[in-house]
């Protein structure tokens, strides 16, 4: 061999040669990205207020998460985005006016316990985030559901409490939130704007579907689980969702899908908590199968349970589901049918 | 022409044909010295029929079958046996190999030509292509006498020639069509003829105009031949992909080609089974696409069996000041050489050289998060994710019974992985382990 040639060291490696572009963290700063459209509608309706909250729930997950994977003299993973988002998707899961301390311990539940205690990305069962308010609304109730109104002011100390629509539709019907809104086109518009009470970053449907449609566009998430949700949601609305006021007995076929699909956590969970990689199905059509459960766990507490809003536990309680899914529905084999016939 | 026909999943990687796409193919210098190994071919490997210090000329048998899944070799060059021992090869393993070295007179043997070589008989077409030493040239190297000689249970009904070249940088086949379109289309009337078929198939990916034209205008008038454009996708060129594009059949998981009636040729091999039937000439020279940003000179060249890597990278410039990688075959599947001092073989059908630049480092990777990415890629449709999963935690009967040996190792879904999870890698340890 010439010997200028020895000079070069050549790298050895396994196939393939090249790889494409995408990188975890790419997609995990994307989805982000995508939810800055939310977040400036939170901060636009709650004031600077909501911004405080957020920044909390990013921050101390960020924090503790570095803390916890320096202290464990683990590789530190802050720089893949996957903690801010957490941290994010926590903060726009909260009401405006919680102290604190809610954010840090929601994020410390989130992050450490439900992420990296079980081996860190990739490894938990749970949608850290959700699992972090699930924590918060059972530890502190009172303040994870005193809701105020989307009126911006510096300090909302003396912000007026609210009741958020699907509570007053829970708690007074259909009737008194129309009429709590004046007409009904009135109540669509302001639900898809986002002018209504509720957690800082559920409530502006438009700015929600700009961020969604760049995470479609891109690849990022699928119609499957959103559309699937979203659809069980609306049909579940229509059959069941109407209430005689008299006897209490429900007028099928006569709901309103439209005020269920726009109120509640329902445009953030099913496009953004929903489609987390590592706790739904992976296979296309087991995330049908997924979205179709959260759609009906959800109406199911909507309507008959305890609480008015169920997007929080539906999820969590098919991320249960998701590796049992993934096990039992395939994909179509290549070649398969005609081994079958043999 | 008709619409693009192609399979379903896969990917689209950078494909950088255009470093060599341009470049007709040039005879590389004679090699002073060649090394020829016995084993170049999937099957038994070949017994040398030469001893050290024996005169040899091109084109003489060196190596003899040693069995019916095996081929003979040839010297490329006439000279002197001066070594037989174990070299390494372009797959990374050691094989015995012949060494000669060259007087630089390069006399040949004498060859018998058949002008009506389509009026031979199938044994005469068979024994013809047997001795010439031809394998399949797309990669694989599996002894294409036995391709054409499939048990009596099986009938083939089609022949495609693959000319899909769906590897990233690889030109060599689409010089070939461009340049000796006639030798293809005669291959394949050969491989057709012996097999009994009254059907060909042509399958080009359409990145090549100038190919699918120049074919096109060779089988014109052909009613037994059809020239079929594929999408642009990897791996487009996979047997089983090849023929679902063409012929919309599916091979049976764990199956071959002959089990849907169907027998594939690659076109670097439809050209030699036409000059070995029609000339006598054994497989003693290939063409190999030298390309990558880590070469001075990106080139076509049709170079003898044997010639060391190094020589024909001297040939082309040199590597550049940033080369870091040198692949024998393309950047999908092929093998990266730790020394340039390893011979092109029957089945090397490009030297890439990777610059700085185009180096993907691949030695750092994170758990799988599920993302699905290659699922949705996966030629085969198996769920590569899990696949890896039960590699990674060395639950191999669990990967196996998912299905694992349908896995070719194209390396798409490693291609796409987010977490840059060496997925092939992780492929291979699982089929080490357990038995299919």
């Amino acid at each position: 061999m010439a010997p200028e040639a020895k000079a070069h060291e050549l790298v050895v490696s396994v196939s393939p040669h090249v790889r494409g572009k995408e990188t975890v963290g790419r997609i995990m700063w994307t989805v982000n990205l995508s939810l800055l459209p939310a977040f400036i509608m939170s901060v636009y309706y709650f004031g600077p207020l909501a911004a405080y909250v957020t920044g909390l729930c990013v921050l101390s997950s960020v924090f503790f998460e570095h803390v916890y994977q320096v202290s464990l003299k683990k590789k530190t993973t802050i720089g893949d985005g996957s903690a801010f988002l957490t941290g994010l998707l926590l903060g726009l899961n909260l009401p405006p006016t919680v102290p604190f301390y809610i954010p840090v311990i929601g994020s410390i539940v989130a992050v450490v316990i439900t992420k990296l205690l079980f081996g860190g990305l990739g490894y938990n069962i749970f949608n850290p985030a959700l699992i972090g308010r699930a924590f918060l609304l059972i530890s502190f109730p009172k303040l994870l559901t005193t809701w105020s109104e989307p009126t911006a002011k510096f300090i909302a100390l003396d912000a007026k409490t609210s009741a958020t629509p699907l509570g007053i539709l829970k708690e007074e019907g259909l009737n008194q939130l129309i009429a709590v809104f004046g007409d009904k086109m009135t109540l669509y518009k302001e639900l898809f704007m986002g002018h209504t009470a509720g957690s800082l970053g559920e409530t502006s449907v438009i700015a929600l579907l700009l961020g969604a449609a760049i995470l479609l566009v891109r690849g990022y998430i699928t119609w499957h689980i959103p559309f699937s949700f979203l659809g069980t949601v609306a049909a579940l609305a229509w059959v069941f969702g109407a209430k005689d006021i008299e006897t209490g007995n429900i007028i099928f076929f006569a709901g309103d899908p439209v005020i269920h699909l726009f109120s509640g956590g329902l445009i953030l969970g099913a496009f953004f908590m929903a489609t987390d990689y590592v706790t739904c199905p992976s296979i296309r059509k087991g995330q049908i199968i997924f979205g179709i459960g959260c759609g009906a766990i959800t109406m199911l507490i909507r309507l008959k349970g305890g609480f008015p809003e169920g997007v929080m536990f539906a999820i969590l309680l098919m991320n249960c589901f998701a590796p049992l899914i993934d096990r039992n529905v395939k994909s179509k084999m290549f070649g398969e049918i005609k081994e079958q016939k043999k | 022409m008709s619409k693009a026909v192609t399979f379903e999943r896969g990917i689209h990687p950078s494909y950088n044909k255009e470093l060599a796409s341009g470049k007709a193919v040039t005879a590389a210098k004679l090699p002073g010295r060649i090394v020829i190994p016995l084993s170049q071919h999937i099957g038994a490997p070949a017994k040398a029929v030469v001893n050290i210090g024996d005169e040899v000329k091109r084109g003489q048998v060196i190596g003899e079958t040693t069995g019916f899944v095996s081929s003979p070799v040839h010297s490329s060059i006439s000279g002197k046996v001066i070594a037989i021992a174990d070299f390494p090869t372009t797959a990374g393993r050691m094989v015995q190999s012949i060494v000669v070295e060259g007087d630089g007179r390069d006399e040949a043997v004498a060859l018998k030509e058949n002008p009506d070589y389509l009026n031979l008989s199938v044994d005469e077409i068979k024994t013809l292509i047997k001795d010439a030493g031809i394998v399949g040239m797309g990669g694989a190297a599996f002894p294409t006498n036995v391709k054409l000689s499939p048990p009596k249970e099986k009938t083939i009904d089609a022949v495609v020639i693959n000319g899909a070249e769906c590897e990233p940088y690889l030109t060599a086949d689409h010089r070939l069509m461009v340049e000796h379109p006639k030798e293809v289309v005669e291959g394949l009337k050969i491989i057709m003829k012996s097999l009994g078929v009254s059907e060909g198939h042509i399958g080009i990916e359409e990145n090549k105009p100038d190919a699918l034209e120049a074919i096109s205008s060779v089988v014109a008038g052909e009613s037994t031949i059809k020239v079929w454009p594929l999408e642009i996708k990897y791996p487009q060129g996979a047997e089983k992909m090849l023929i679902k594009a063409v012929k919309g059949r599916e091979v049976p998981s764990k199956g071959l080609p002959m089990d849907v009636g169907v027998v594939v040729q690659n076109v670097g091999t439809a050209i030699a089974v036409y000059e070995a039937v029609r000339y006598g000439k054994p497989l003693i020279e290939r063409v190999v696409t030298i390309t990558g940003k880590g070469i001075q000179e990106p080139k076509n060249m049709l170079v003898r069996i044997g010639t060391l890597m190094s020589d024909v990278v001297e040939q082309c410039g040199g590597l550049t000041g940033g080369a870091v990688k040198v692949i024998a075959g393309g950047p999908m599947m092929g093998f990266a050489q730790w020394t340039l001092d390893v011979p092109v073989v029957k089945g090397t059908s490009g030297i890439l050289v990777l610059s700085e630049e185009e180096y993907v480092a691949s030695d750092e990777y994170s758990a799988c998060i599920r993302c699905g990415s290659c699922i949705d890629v996966c030629p085969m449709g198996l769920n590569p994710s899990i696949l890896s999963i039960y590699a990674e935690k060395g639950f191999y009967e669990d990967a196996r019974d998912n299905n694992l040996f349908d896995c070719f190792e194209c390396g798409s879904c490693a291609y796409v992985c987010p977490a840059k999870r060496p997925m092939v890698q992780f492929m291979r340890l699982a089929k080490s382990q357990v038995k299919p």
